[in-house]
């Protein structure tokens, strides 16, 4: 199915270039998600493309709608604040989560807790 | 002559998107432990997310951004459920 709206010259080149370049900036992060090795390296590349994937493209959406309805639409800023807003929680809490999982294993590869580390060890310059 | 390069540009950017798609469906299959599968998860639906916007771009319907906050929404909630499922055990305590 291919088509496309009745766009002028300028609006249809900036449109495809943004969404060109959102979808490739996406490919690229989730070919990182399929190369690295480790899951600590794996956690950062699909943060390319919640943040600068999902900007290029909604960047592409507001310039078509405002175009195709001769008036400003911003409703794309929705998606856009609420991404930016949950990508973060979302990691933080999964790499929380697979450190949690990776200590109380004992693997090797992760740095112990520095609590628990405390706890064992006596303090001995301590007045 | 603008949508002809219009149209073979946005069924470019959806080949891109569904191969992302394809790479974090891997991880989800291949992952070997589970927070790695819990991570394709997320690249998964967010991908989708974007395929819906450009298909919102090529249709010029409104529609398809409901589906995609939706998505967004959605996505987001069953991460954290799953991330929290990881840590305790179980989500709601």
């Amino acid at each position: 199915m291919i088509q496309a709206p009745d766009l002028p010259l300028w609006a249809a080149i900036a449109v495809g270039f943004f969404v060109l370049l959102g979808a490739s900036i996406t490919l690229i992060g989730a070919l990182g998600l399929l190369r690295l090795r480790n899951f600590y390296e794996r956690i950062h590349p699909p943060t390319l493309g919640s943040t600068l994937g999902t900007g290029c493209i909604l960047i592409a959406s507001m310039i078509c709608f405002s175009t195709l309805h001769s008036r400003p639409m911003v409703h794309e800023v929705l998606i856009a604040i609420f991404v930016t807003l949950t990508t973060p929680i979302t990691l933080m809490l999964l790499a929380r989560a697979a450190l949690y999982r990776d200590r109380s294993e004992g693997s090797a590869d992760v740095p112990q807790d520095l609590a628990s580390v405390d706890a064992q060890q006596p303090v001995l310059d301590r007045p | 002559m603008s949508t002809l390069f219009l149209a073979l540009t946005i069924t470019a950017a959806q080949i891109l998107l569904a191969f992302a798609m394809g790479c974090a469906a891997f991880r989800i299959l291949r992952g070997p432990r589970a927070q790695d599968r819990v991570l394709g998860m997320d690249a998964l639906y967010l991908a989708g997310m974007l395929l819906l916007l450009t298909y919102g771009i090529q249709t010029g319907r409104t529609l398809f951004f409901e589906g995609a906050l939706v998505i967004g929404l959605l996505g987001f909630a069953g991460t954290v459920a799953l991330a929290k499922f990881l840590m305790r055990g179980e989500v709601i305590e």
